[in-house]
């Protein structure tokens, strides 16, 4: 065997091991120049990227990938198993991640100074928990990835605002460690009863004792436990206040994967930890959170509403995108199913570009209040056409991608023959033209205080390109978004619903 | 008939780590203290550890290792998993009170208090977006 085909029968746990091992090699790079840093991270963050769009790949081609931890046999050792659901988040994980390493040169210079080499080292491992709780098989194994995640979101958030930052981040530890200790508590109750800890084999053994108090505890605390990791409305307490202090960078990175990777995990741990009947069915569960989310769609937006500083409310915001995808998820028959599913890609790309805009205007112009913005058309025109097209999808505008999720949501809502649901979707689109309304009237329309001297004054390219290409995909997906629909989320909507196509 | 006792007994390993569970929940959401809070963490996790080390152990059962020789077949172990796991998330544990504590001295440099309702009326009058949205409705009245 070749080193070559080494390298191509270990492609799932180099998804993981890559950017683990990258992360502290950060370290050495930027003891020999913390230029490098930059560098080697996007380096890192760009293989990534090719590795996972050649496991999607061959997830598409040739079925569901299987990659046993050493060698060991599934029940007794950790198994990753890429099938077509994390295949496609993971390539959303390392796509952002690619992105917003490219846009954090500058960024990262001006609001890190002296932070550059632990900034990186942080975001690497950001990536490999992130990744890890994807492409795992294994429940605890999930868990300790889920803890790597959130110990490097952590530290992240802290190196934000002065002060603000680190409440903030010390909040998010306490409610972070009440939802992993949650999950944890779970998974303890599924191992008792089942003896095993490999998903799969799990899936198998459960249905026999789906009567049992235990199992619907395990789920009760699962449930709550992502809940609290996505920020579903009542349990969003945390969101806000981290999302706003943290760096610019770090918002785009968290807000963009984080709360995806919790739906993630969610999704999975309903359908394919359980089964759909337990869920649908026995439990109803399915039904309890399309109602929880239908509160978090219409919540976020009106918070969302009230706010002046930007970064919150994209936060605010971001709480209502989880309710889409929840939303999508909780109807239950395929269409709906791939709206949500859709969303997670939309929202990843909108957010995390409507943040990297909002870090943009604060690097050139130190400004976070939506009130100060008049003028900004004229001072940084690309930008504020970036942010024009995000808040189009965000707000779902025909020809951007965020039209087509809430168009196949509300097919699926008609289909479930919930009617309130289409309600709730139109209503809050309405509130998104509200709250996003504020910001170009300030931005084209405002009078500026001293009109004659505003100058062009853009971004450095290294913060234009990413924004740039995740403004033209959200318009790319809008018109094609048949491809991802029909290779990735259909036949993925009819496995996770158990639907024979 | 059995009285509540009875109940409490049969199973009493499970009523001291749901007890222990809500003394570090309570903590954790009452207490004003940042400290206390990471204390009531600690507390919480040490239930859910103290509930996997007794859900793995068999009356009568000695330690996972092999034994040989005669009465080898009788010999009943308990289950070496779940301490393999809380190993793992004792070091989970570790690292969060960890990366709570160093927040914790960063917090207090900054404010000069650990209380939480000090540290929130802190934040309140430094809210620089509230101001600065103040002098602008000035300004454009």
């Amino acid at each position: 065997m070749t080193g070559f085909d080494i390298i191509i029968n270990n492609l799932p746990v180099l998804t993981v091991v890559i950017p683990l091992i990258a992360g502290f090699l950060t370290t050495i790079t930027g003891w020999i120049d913390r230029r490098l840093c930059w560098y080697w991270v996007m380096l890192t963050m760009f293989i990534v990227v090719l590795i996972t769009s050649s496991n999607l790949l061959t997830v598409i081609n040739s079925g569901t990938i299987y990659y046993h931890l050493g060698g060991w046999k599934p029940p007794f050792g950790i198994e990753y198993v890429i099938d077509l659901l994390n295949g496609f988040v993971c390539i959303i994980i390392a796509f952002i991640g690619l992105m917003v390493a490219i846009y954090s040169k500058e960024s990262v210079k001006k609001e890190l100074p002296g932070k550059t080499i632990p900034f990186y080292s942080i975001f690497l491992l950001l990536i490999t928990g992130l990744m890890g709780m994807t492409i795992t098989g294994d429940i605890f194994n999930f868990y300790v990835f889920l803890e790597i995640s959130s110990l490097t979101a952590y530290a992240l958030i802290a190196m934000g605002d002065r002060g603000d930052g680190l409440v903030a981040s010390f909040n998010y530890l306490i409610m972070g460690t009440v939802a992993a200790s949650f999950i944890l508590l779970g998974i303890g109750y599924l191992y008792a009863v089942t003896g095993t800890l490999n998903m799969a084999d799990m899936q198998n053994i459960l249905p026999d004792i789906y009567g049992s108090k235990v199992v619907l505890a395990a789920l009760a605390f699962f449930m709550a436990g992502f809940s609290i990791k996505i920020g579903l409305f009542p349990l969003h307490a945390w969101l806000p206040d981290a999302y706003t202090h943290a760096p610019s960078t770090a918002s785009a990175l968290i807000a963009g994967l984080m709360t995806k990777v919790g739906v993630y995990a969610m999704i999975r741990f309903m359908f394919s930890v359980f089964t759909p009947a337990f869920v649908i069915d026995i439990t109803r569960m399915t039904e309890i959170l399309t109602w929880a989310a239908a509160l978090a769609i219409i919540m976020g937006s009106v918070f969302a509403i009230a706010q002046s500083d930007i970064k919150r409310m994209l936060a605010y915001s971001s709480i209502s995108q989880i309710g889409y995808i929840l939303l999508g998820v909780g109807l239950v028959n395929v269409i709906g199913m791939q709206g949500g599913l859709l969303h997670i890609l939309n929202h990843a790309f909108m957010k995390c570009a409507l943040f990297l805009v909002a870090g943009a205007i604060f690097y050139r112009t130190g400004i976070r209040n939506i009130h100060q913005f008049q003028g900004l058309g004229k001072k940084m025109p690309v930008t504020t056409i970036v942010f024009l097209i995000a808040a189009l999808s965000m707000i779902g505008v025909p020809g951007t991608v965020g039209f087509t999720s809430k168009w196949y949501l509300a097919l699926g809502s008609i289909e479930a023959g919930q009617w309130i649901f289409v309600l709730v979707i139109l209503v809050s689109s309405l509130l998104n033209i509200v709250y996003f309304w504020r910001i170009f009237d300030n931005i084209w329309f405002g009078n500026p205080h001293e009109k004659e001297h505003i100058k062009r004054d853009e971004a450095p390219l290294t913060m234009l390109v990413p924004m740039v290409i995740l403004a033209f995909l959200c318009i790319f997906f809008g018109f094609f978004a048949y491809y991802p629909l029909h290779y990735i989320l259909e036949p993925l909507s009819n496995t996770l619903l158990g639907i024979m196509p | 008939m059995t009285g509540i006792m009875d109940i409490v007994y049969a199973e009493y390993n499970y009523w001291i780590y749901v007890a222990l569970m809500m003394i570090g929940f309570y903590a954790m959401i009452a207490k004003k203290n940042l400290v206390k809070k990471v204390i009531g963490a600690n507390i919480f996790q040490s239930a859910i550890f103290l509930f996997y080390i007794s859900l793995s152990d068999i009356t009568g059962g000695t330690a996972p290792i092999i034994v040989h020789g005669e009465h080898a077949a009788e010999v009943i172990y308990t289950n070496p998993v779940p301490h393999v796991l809380i190993l793992t998330a004792i070091v989970v544990a570790v690292s969060t009170t960890a990366v709570a504590l160093a927040l914790i001295i960063r917090i207090y440099d900054e404010y000069g208090s650990l209380d939480e309702d000090v540290i929130l009326a802190a934040r309140r009058n430094l809210q620089p977006e509230f101001s600065e949205y103040a002098r602008q409705k000035e300004v454009d009245s």
